[in-house]
C-alpha cells in the first residue's frame, strides 16, 4: 500500500510536471480511520497528499462525468471498468484521460471491522500486507485482510484494471474459484411473498438520503426520476413503496451497466446491504447476454442496444 | 396557538386571461369565512401562499390592494405543477390563501417623495398593488410625483391593459408604457427595453425613491441606469423571487446568506442586497 | 431537590414503571448502531452507548408528518379545506440523551419557536418533552462539543442528567420537568456525598478526553461575503456526493419540505424532512437555480451553521459537536477543518 501511495504521488507529479494532464484525481488520508476523502489536484507540489490504502472503496469514476479537461486518475478493475462504460456512454473521452491502473486486491469492510472490535472507537489501524492492526484507546487486535474483504471484492473476478496508460505495480493474480452469486440464489428460491418481505425488509432503514445514487457513476441523469415533479413518479414521504420503487427503478436502470464496485453499499449511512438490488441483474446479464458490464470499449450494454434481427420474440 | 401554516379557504370569484399567450392569469378570490377576510391585513409588496389540496403551495405577490374590498387577487404564470393545475380550475371551485406573508415597500419613507416604479414582464403584480394603492384619493396627496415605466416583450404580453390606459389618461400619474419590439401599427406608446425608457423618461433622483420589479436580466441593466440618475443603493427597492415552502422563515430554502427571502424580504434595497452573497 | 441513585436494574424498572405517565425513547442496539425507540416497543434499552447514529430529532420532529388531511371528493361539501391532521402530544422523555444532541434541541428550538411565528407542532411536542440526559464517560475523537458551548455532562439544556457510576446512575434534578419526572419515579436512594464525587472525577476526566476543537471565535466578526467568496469551496466540495447523510443525521438541521399526497379521494400534506444538498432544495418553478452548483449547495451548508447562524442569533453556530456528520460522511468531509479554515480565514 505504501508502495502504491509512493508510486501514485509519483506518477501524478510528473504528468501534471509534463503537462500531460490538468488536473489528477485520486484519495487523500482521511482524517479519521477507514475513511479516505477523493481528491483533485492541480500542482505537481500537490502530489504529495495522494494516498492509497485498503479503505478507497469509493468509486472515483463518479467524479470524471461530463469534465472537458485532462484528467489524470486512479484505477482498480471496478472503477476501471466504470470508466469504460463511461466512455461508451458519452460521459467522457477516453483521450481526455490518462489512467493509473491498480491491481487490486480488495477493500476492507470497514463495519466488518466495527464489528469485529465490538464497536469500540477505532483510532488507527496500522495495514501490513495480508493482516492489519486496529488500535483503540485500551485495544490492539491483528486481524486477517482476506476475512474482512468488502463482500464485493471477496467474489471479485476482476481486480486489475480493464484499461490504463501506466500500472502502479504488478497485475495480480484474478480470483477464479468464486461462487459470486450464492446471495442471489437464496433469493431467487422464494416465493413472491417472502421476496416482497425481503426488500421490504431490506429496505426498512433507509432515510432516501440518495447517498447510494449519488456515490454511483451510473447516475449521472442531470434529474433523477425520483426529483422530477412533472409528473411526479414518487412519493417523497417515508412510504415504503416509494422507497422499494426508487430502489427498484435505479437498480434496473443500472442493469448491464453495473460493475459491483461495493460504492452504493459502502456509502450508505444506514449500512444497507444495496447490492441486493444489483446483484439479481448481474447475474441475468450474466446467464442470458454473457455479458459483464465495462470490459469492453466496442460494445454496448445489452439492455442499451436494439437490434432488428434479436433472436427474442418479445422484440418483434 | 395560531397555526400559520393553515390557508384561508377561498372560492375563486373570478378569473382573467391576461397575455396573448394564455400563460398569465388572473385570479380573484372570496373568501369563504367573511371574517378571514379582516385577518388577512395586508400591505402592497406583501406575497401569500396560494394552497390547492392535493397539488401543494406556491408564492405568489398580491396583486390586488387593501384598499380594493371583497377580495384579493393574483396574477400567476404557469410554469410548474401547481401553477398548470391552478390554470385549469374554474370560477366557484374552492381552494386557499396563506398569508399575508414577508415585508412590504417601504411605504412610510416614501411619503412625501417621488415614487419611481420600474417594472418588467409579469413581475408587475405587485406593482399594480402599489400603483392602485398610491392613486385612491385618500393616499395620493401622501407621494409626490408618480413615474411608472413598464414594458413587456410585445403589446400582448402586457398585464393589466384596461387599468394601464386608464392610468394613462391621468395626471397624476406618468405612465411610460413599452414593449420591446411590435409589427401593430395603432401601438401609440413606446418601443424599446425597460432600462433605456427608463434612462430617457425618469429625469431624476431628487427626493425620489425608486421601485424595480421584473426579471434578472431588466434589473441588472436597470440598476446602473438609475445609479446613474443619482440614485443611492439605499433609495432603490427590489423584490426577490425565491423557492418558497413554509413562507414564514422555517423551512430553509430561501435564504440569501442570513436574510430569509419569505420573512426578511421579499423586499430589498440594493444597498442591503450589496452586504448580502450574490446567491438569487 | 430530589437527586437519587438508582442501582441499573431498578433504574430500568422505575423507567417501565412511567410508562403510563411518559411515552419514553431509549437507545436500543439496532443492527450495527443505537437508535432512540419507545420503551413500549418492548426492546431493552442500552446506555452503555457512545450515540445514537440517527439523531433523536425525529424524536419531536419527524421525518415524515401528516400536517393536514382533506378530501377532494366533490360531493363532500368540505372538499378541498385542509384539516388539522390529529397528534399526540401527550408527556414524552428521551431518557439517555447525551447532553450535545439536547443542545441540538435548543437549537432548532430557535428555528421553530421566533417571536414573528411559532411551529405549532414543534412548540407542542418540544414543550411536552422531557430530556434526561446521560453523561458522556468516554467521549469519541470526532466529538467537540466543548468547542461549541457544551460539554461531555453538561447540564444546561437538560432536564435531568443520569451519570452512569459503573453499576449506579447518580440522576440529578434539573428543571421542575425532570424533578417532576423523578418525583413519579419509584426506588433509588438520595443521593449521597460520594456519588457527587465519584461523578465529578468522571465529568472530569471525560472533558479531558475531548481532543478536538475547531475554533469559532473570529466566525462573527469574519464578513460575509469574504467567507462566501474564499477560495476553498470547490476544493472542499470536490469529494461531496451532495447526498443528504450529513443534513438527516445532524439534530441542528432543520430544514423540510411540504408535499401534497392523494390517494383515491383523500389528500394529505406532509412534512418531510429535506437537505440542502439536493439541488431540488432551491429550483425555481422557471428552471433558475441559484445553488445549482455543488460547491454551491456545500458552501450553504457551512455558511448556514458556521456564519449566518451566528450573525442572526447571536448565540453561537448552528451545531453541538456531536460528530456525526464526521463520522457517518461517505466522504470524509470533516466540518472540524472546515470550521477552522472559516474562522482562521483572512481575506485579501
Amino acid at each position: 500500500m505504501v508502495k502504491y501511495t509512493e508510486k501514485i504521488q509519483e506518477i501524478a507529479k510528473r504528468l501534471l510536471q509534463e503537462e500531460k494532464v490538468d488536473v489528477f484525481i485520486g484519495y487523500r488520508k482521511g482524517t479519521m480511520p477507514m475513511m479516505n476523502q477523493p481528491v483533485l489536484i492541480t500542482a505537481p507540489e500537490e502530489a504529495a497528499r495522494l494516498y492509497w490504502d485498503n479503505f478507497c472503496g469509493l468509486n472515483l469514476c463518479n467524479y470524471l462525468t461530463k469534465r472537458t479537461d485532462r484528467i489524470g486518475v486512479i484505477a482498480n478493475g471496478c472503477n476501471s471498468r466504470n470508466m469504460v462504460t463511461h466512455i461508451i456512454e458519452n460521459q467522457i473521452q477516453r483521450e481526455q484521460l490518462y489512467i493509473v491502473g491498480i491491481p487490486c486486491e480488495g477493500m476492507i469492510d470497514h463495519r466488518a471491522v466495527m464489528r469485529a472490535v465490538h464497536y469500540k472507537e477505532i483510532l488507527d489501524i496500522e495495514q501490513n500486507g495480508k493482516t492489519f492492526v486496529v488500535k483503540g484507546a485500551d485495544f490492539e487486535e491483528t486481524f486477517e485482510k482476506e476475512k474482512f474483504l468488502q463482500s464485493n471484492c471477496a467474489v471479485c473476478t476482476h481486480r486489475n484494471p480493464v484499461i490504463y496508460d501506466e500500472l502502479v505495480g504488478e497485475l495480480v493474480e484474478e480470483q477464479t474459484d468464486v461462487s459470486a452469486y450464492e446471495d442471489v440464489e437464496k433469493v431467487e428460491a422464494m416465493d413472491p411473498e417472502k421476496k416482497q418481505g425481503f426488500f421490504t425488509r431490506l429496505i426498512g432503514r433507509c432515510i432516501r438520503c440518495y447517498a447510494c445514487r449519488n456515490a454511483c457513476p451510473l447516475c449521472y441523469c442531470p434529474t433523477c426520476f425520483v426529483d422530477e415533479s412533472k409528473p411526479q413518479w414518487v412519493g417523497k414521504s417515508i412510504d415504503p413503496t416509494d422507497t422499494l420503487t426508487f430502489h427498484f427503478l435505479r437498480a434496473y436502470h443500472c442493469a448491464g451497466r453495473c460493475t459491483d464496485c461495493g460504492a452504493c453499499e459502502r456509502v450508505c449511512p444506514m449500512g444497507i446491504p444495496m447490492r441486493q438490488f444489483t446483484k439479481k441483474l448481474n447475474k441475468d446479464c450474466l446467464e442470458l447476454f454473457s455479458w459483464e458490464a465495462g470490459l469492453t470499449l466496442d460494445q454496448r450494454p445489452p439492455l442499451d442496444v436494439y437490434r432488428p434481427d434479436d433472436y427474442n420474440d418479445f422484440i418483434k | 396557538m395560531e397555526n400559520p401554516y393553515v390557508p384561508y379557504p377561498v372560492r375563486i370569484d373570478r378569473i382573467i386571461t391576461e397575455t396573448e399567450d394564455r400563460n398569465l392569469k388572473t385570479f380573484r378570490f372570496v373568501f369563504l369565512n367573511p371574517e378571514d377576510e379582516a385577518k388577512f391585513a395586508y400591505t402592497p409588496g406583501q406575497f401569500a401562499e396560494l394552497s390547492v389540496a392535493g397539488k401543494g403551495e406556491i408564492p405568489i405577490g398580491i396583486a390586488s390592494s387593501p384598499t380594493e374590498k371583497g377580495f384579493v387577487s393574483f396574477t400567476v404564470n404557469k410554469v410548474g405543477l401547481v401553477t398548470t393545475y391552478l390554470h385549469n380550475m374554474k370560477e366557484g371551485d374552492v381552494m386557499g390563501i396563506r398569508g399575508p406573508l414577508g415585508n412590504w415597500y417601504p411605504w412610510d419613507e416614501m411619503e412625501g417623495k417621488n415614487v419611481v416604479i420600474v417594472g418588467g414582464g409579469f413581475a408587475f403584480t405587485t406593482l399594480r398593488s402599489s400603483i392602485v394603492y398610491m392613486l385612491e384619493p385618500e393616499n395620493r396627496p401622501r407621494f409626490k410625483d408618480i413615474t411608472v415605466v413598464y414594458g413587456a416583450r410585445t403589446p400582448g404580453m402586457l398585464l393589466y391593459k384596461d387599468e394601464l390606459a386608464a392610468w394613462e389618461q391621468r395626471d397624476d400619474i406618468h405612465m411610460h408604457i413599452t414593449v420591446d419590439g411590435t409589427d401593430d401599427p395603432d401601438w401609440k406608446y413606446n418601443v424599446g427595453f425597460v432600462p433605456a425608457i427608463a434612462e430617457q423618461k425618469i429625469t431624476s433622483a431628487d427626493n425620489a425613491i425608486a421601485i424595480v420589479c421584473g426579471p434578472p436580466i431588466m434589473i441588472r441593466f436597470t440598476q446602473p441606469v438609475l445609479e446613474k440618475l443619482g440614485f443611492p443603493p439605499e433609495r432603490i427597492i427590489l423584490s426577490l423571487e425565491m423557492r418558497m415552502k413554509c413562507g414564514i422563515g422555517m423551512c430553509g430554502r430561501c435564504n440569501i446568506g442570513d436574510k430569509y427571502v419569505c420573512k426578511d424580504g421579499p423586499v430589498f434595497s440594493l444597498a442591503q442586497l450589496k452586504q448580502m452573497p450574490p446567491e438569487y | 431537590m430530589t437527586d437519587k441513585v438508582y442501582g441499573k436494574e431498578k433504574w430500568i424498572q422505575g423507567l417501565e414503571g412511567l410508562k403510563n405517565d411518559y411515552k419514553i425513547y431509549v437507545p436500543v442496539k439496532d443492527g450495527d448502531f443505537h437508535a432512540f425507540m419507545p420503551m413500549s416497543e418492548g426492546k431493552a434499552p442500552d446506555f452503555d452507548y457512545d450515540n445514537t447514529r440517527m439523531s433523536p430529532k425525529a424524536v419531536m420532529y419527524p421525518e415524515s408528518e401528516r400536517l393536514f388531511e382533506y378530501s377532494l371528493d366533490d360531493a363532500d361539501p368540505e372538499a378541498n379545506i385542509l384539516k388539522e391532521s390529529p397528534k399526540d402530544f401527550s408527556p414524552r422523555a428521551i431518557v439517555g440523551i447525551r447532553p450535545c444532541d439536547a443542545h441540538g434541541f435548543q437549537i432548532v428550538n430557535r428555528n421553530f419557536d421566533n417571536p414573528e411565528y411559532r411551529d405549532p407542532w414543534w412548540v407542542r411536542r418540544f414543550g411536552s418533552t422531557t430530556l434526561v440526559g446521560l453523561g458522556c464517560n468516554r467521549p469519541c475523537s470526532t466529538c467537540f462539543c466543548t468547542a461549541v458551548g457544551g460539554g461531555p455532562f453538561h447540564e444546561e439544556w437538560l432536564d435531568a442528567l443520569m451519570v452512569d457510576l459503573g453499576d449506579r446512575y447518580l440522576v440529578k434534578g434539573l428543571t421542575d420537568k425532570g424533578e417532576g419526572f423523578l418525583a413519579k419515579m419509584t426506588g433509588g436512594t438520595p443521593a449521597d456525598e460520594g456519588a457527587y464525587k465519584e461523578a465529578e472525577a468522571l465529568a472530569e476526566e471525560a472533558s479531558q478526553k475531548i481532543v478536538s476543537s475547531p475554533p469559532t471565535d473570529r466566525l462573527k466578526d469574519q464578513k460575509t461575503t469574504d467567507l462566501f467568496n474564499a477560495p476553498f469551496w470547490e476544493e472542499v466540495a470536490f469529494g461531496c456526493l451532495n447526498c443528504g447523510t450529513c443534513t438527516y443525521l445532524c439534530p441542528t438541521c432543520w430544514c423540510f419540505d411540504i408535499q401534497d399526497e392523494v390517494f383515491g379521494k383523500q389528500g394529505d400534506r406532509i412534512r418531510n424532512w429535506d437537505s440542502c444538498m439536493f439541488p431540488l432544495f432551491t429550483l425555481h418553478g422557471s428552471g433558475h437555480n441559484p445553488r445549482d452548483q455543488k460547491f454551491q449547495r456545500v458552501r450553504q451548508r457551512f455558511m448556514h451553521k458556521l456564519k449566518y447562524y451566528v450573525d442572526k442569533y447571536e448565540n453561537g453556530v448552528q451545531c453541538s459537536g456531536c460528530g456525526r456528520c464526521v463520522r457517518y460522511c461517505p466522504v470524509n468531509i470533516d466540518i472540524r477543518d472546515i470550521c477552522e479554515r472559516m474562522n482562521n480565514f483572512e481575506s485579501a
